[in-house]
């Protein structure tokens, strides 16, 4: 403790108290905070034939109005209407159905099953299916995904091997990425689906760049990259913007404005104008849309990838939508939004949307829902299994402990050689 | 005197800098309303106003550039950078701004930001959550550079710190926010409160920036480390029962070489740790110095103990964290050399 009292250098003189500043300073408010009620009414939502649809071609100025209108299919009756309805069969309709069903029972089981303690973390997407399952159906397998955190349905449209996403989140021995990452990291190149980054928008200017090289080789492929409301405050999605536009990259860039960025309102991103609305000064077409609306997503995605195919450049769309959880397992949204807020949202859920549409036209009923439900959450619970039987982050197995200096270059440098030889010391 | 934790103690630091100085302010990504994903701002938000705690947009380049232009104009930034993984963006405003500003305008420019960083690993927060990027800041020229290792110092550095009228980066290894930890995961967690690092004192005071602690008097072998890994250490020594003298450096720029040059000579071996990864990282920068001021006296070769020259890997954290065992066989390795 001597020495402690030594070090105690308590400054007897207090600085000047008599400054005192009257802030003029503005700061933006939340949509609620949890001793005010949630208010969303000053949201306009229009009707579905209230936008139109535009030739894939047009200029950004001629079409701005879609950067401030909010472009719809499905109205208040669940049926189709207006100039954005796609050409999707009851048959597409339902795949895209069972997709966000799927989507749901995986987060609610990997959430579950981080909470028991068996993985480090989880992010879900609840309340947000519809846009990487809508936009994941409207491309092509050959477009290059370069996702943000909660795109985890776009694997599911490709196909991905749900035990391989559940071994991801596990670390264990049949995790492709070898343990590097936290869960929910994954990296698919046979689906075309690059490695997430937990540094936030680095893949907006990437994504362009791929673009960049599909059109240098004369191909046809889009890239397609996804940013956060709040992470369009970082200069990399003014990068891509630039570059996109200067060179008419063939990609698409979103911004799935969910409201919340962790605690942070989307008022401290948005400067009281729509997100969309950012890209037409930089001539790039801003359109904003239902993000809770399956058809409206899928018809504005469609246009942008014809748009890209066809020589347009980039399109940057705001997915309009809410985070119904919290940002991740270490948060709980209620310490800093009103309580249940996202039941005062107006533009419901994505899946409850589509399913009642589906009912509407005589495709579906609550049976064949309820049935489905009970099918995925089977299913999964089985897929959990055999994830689990590759073993689990505490208790292994995983990969060899020395493949951790594998990757980090081509061959191994002999620093490393060393290194690896004396772990496990 | 009360029990903190390291939050604790850097949260009353800030909440007596900003009560004595209007000028002084906390901001962020998610610092206001919340209080910090780790918590540390919680309370200022309440307490002095959503101007005086201010959430910020996420981009922390923008969040420095507009910091440094506060700074300017006469007011005293507090930047939390919600992980120091997620610094990189800011480097611009860091190295060629922040810490070029006062030398660049010949004396007439400066900015007393500071800037608070959760860093380190052992929180299974996989490479994007776990870095120590000390070594990239002490070799940008006029930052000073801090990491505390307890919640007494962390509360006394943070406010000379945020005196400081120089930038001053200061790393909080975040593993040890709530405890102190040895290394040794299976073990249960252990709280400051059970520590005598854990007694703050509720009022103002400071420990200089620049002043490494000598905590464990030895005769056989320096062991010098800073942050996390000052408990491995300590519990490395105690465990092994070798005679060494352990110095936690608690500021890596500017370096208190008297301490460690007074310390080296007298045992004549040294072991140097940190988390960070080995090449490049500070552990070389000690090396450098100690055989600059104290070749003569040395009697084997200076070891060093560090993380891997690998990203910090999710499934091998425990692996990946210099241990005790590390440790312990480094000191020995320099005790056999003759």
């Amino acid at each position: 403790m001597r020495e402690r009292e030594e070090d105690l250098m308590t400054d007897k003189q207090p600085v000047d108290t008599a400054i005192q500043y009257q802030s003029k300073l503005f700061v933006p408010q939340a949509s609620s905070r949890p001793e005010t009620t949630p208010d969303f009414s000053h949201i306009e939502i229009p009707s579905p034939i209230a936008s139109h649809r535009p030739d894939v071609l047009s200029e950004a100025i001629d079409i701005q109005d879609l950067a401030y209108g909010l472009v719809r299919v499905l109205g208040d009756d669940n049926l189709v209407a207006g100039p954005w309805a796609p050409d999707l069969s009851p048959d597409k309709l339902l795949q895209g159905l069972k997709h966000m069903m799927h989507v749901r029972a995986f987060d609610n089981r990997m959430f579950k099953m981080q909470r028991q303690g068996k993985l480090s973390f989880y992010m879900k997407c609840t309340g947000e299916e519809a846009v990487a399952v809508a936009q994941g159906m409207a491309l092509k397998p050959s477009d290059m995904l370069f996702p943000s955190y909660r795109q985890q349905g776009l694997l599911f449209v490709r196909d991905h091997s749900i035990v391989d996403m559940m071994c991801q989140c596990l670390s264990n021995a049949k995790d492709n990425i070898k343990g590097r990452q936290m869960p929910i990291f994954y990296s698919s190149k046979k689906h075309n689906f690059f490695s997430l980054s937990g540094n936030l928008a680095t893949q907006y200017s990437q994504a362009v760049g791929w673009g960049m090289a599909s059109a240098y080789k004369g191909e046809d492929n889009v890239a397609v990259s996804w940013v956060g409301d709040g992470t369009t405050a970082a200069a990399d999605v003014y990068h891509a913007l630039v570059f996109g536009s200067t060179y008419k990259a063939p990609v698409i860039l979103n911004v799935v404005n969910n409201q919340w960025a962790i605690s942070t309102p989307q008022s401290f991103a948005s400067t009281g104008s729509t997100f969309a609305a950012r890209s037409i000064g930089l001539s790039i077409p801003g359109i904003r849309v239902d993000g809770n609306d399956f058809l409206a997503v899928y018809a504005v995605t469609q246009w942008a990838a014809e748009r890209a195919r066809k020589g347009g450049g980039p399109t940057f769309i705001e997915l309009y939508t809410y985070r119904t959880e919290g940002h991740s397992t270490s948060d709980n949204p209620d310490a800093y939004r009103g309580k249940n807020e996202a039941s005062f949202w107006p533009l419901g859920d994505p899946i409850e949307r589509l399913k009642e549409h589906l009912i509407a036209i005589e495709q579906w009923s609550e049976e064949q829902h309820q049935a489905l439900q009970s099918e995925l959450t089977d299913e999964i619970t089985k897929d959990w299994k055999e994830a689990l039987s590759h073993g689990s982050l505490d208790n292994g197995p995983h990969w060899p402990v020395t493949s951790m200096f594998e990757d980090v270059f081509k061959e191994m440098p002999p620093h490393l050689v060393k290194q690896s030889k004396q772990i496990g010391v | 005197m009360a029990k903190m934790n390291m939050i604790q103690a850097l949260n009353s630091a800030m909440d007596i800098a900003m009560d004595r100085d209007p000028n002084v302010l906390v901001m962020g990504e998610d610092v206001g309303y919340f209080g910090g994903v780790f918590r540390c701002t919680d309370g200022l938000y309440k307490k002095y106003g959503s101007h005086r705690a201010l959430d910020m947009p996420i981009a922390e380049g923008g969040i420095m550039g507009v910091a440094i232009g506060m700074g300017v104009n006469g007011l005293r930034p507090i930047v939390e950078i919600q992980f120091s993984d997620y610094i990189y963006p800011a480097i611009d405003q860091i190295v060629s701004e922040l810490a070029r500003l006062r030398h660049r305008s010949g004396g007439e420019y400066f900015a007393p930001v500071v800037i608070r960083a959760p860093c380190g690993g052992g929180i299974r927060g996989g490479q994007t959550h776990s870095q120590s990027p000390e070594g990239i800041f002490t070799h940008a020229c006029g930052l000073k550079t801090v990491m505390p290792s307890n919640p007494y110092e962390a509360k006394g550095l943070l406010i000379a710190a945020i005196e400081d009228d120089d930038p001053v980066i200061f790393f909080e290894p975040k593993r040890i926010y709530n405890g102190p930890f040895d290394g040794d995961h299976n073990k249960a967690a252990s709280p400051w409160s059970a520590h005598p690092l854990g007694d703050v004192p509720q009022e103002h005071y400071k420990i200089e920036i620049g002043k490494a602690n000598v905590l464990e008097p030895g005769s056989a072998v320096t062991v010098i480390t800073y942050g996390n890994m000052v408990h491995v250490a300590q519990a490395a020594i105690k465990n092994s029962g070798i005679d060494a003298e352990l110095i936690d450096l608690r500021t890596l720029i500017p370096l208190d070489i008297d301490t460690i040059k007074a310390s080296v000579q007298k045992t004549g071996r040294c072991v140097v740790v940190h988390e960070a990864t080995l090449t490049s990282g500070f552990g070389a920068e000690i090396l450098s110095q100690v055989q600059e001021e104290c070749f003569w006296h040395l009697k084997a070769p200076i070891e060093r103990v560090t993380g891997w020259d690998t990203p910090y890997p999710h499934a091998f954290e425990w692996e990946y964290f210099p241990s005790q065992e590390r440790i312990t066989q480094a000191m020995l390795r320099t005790l056999e050399s003759n």
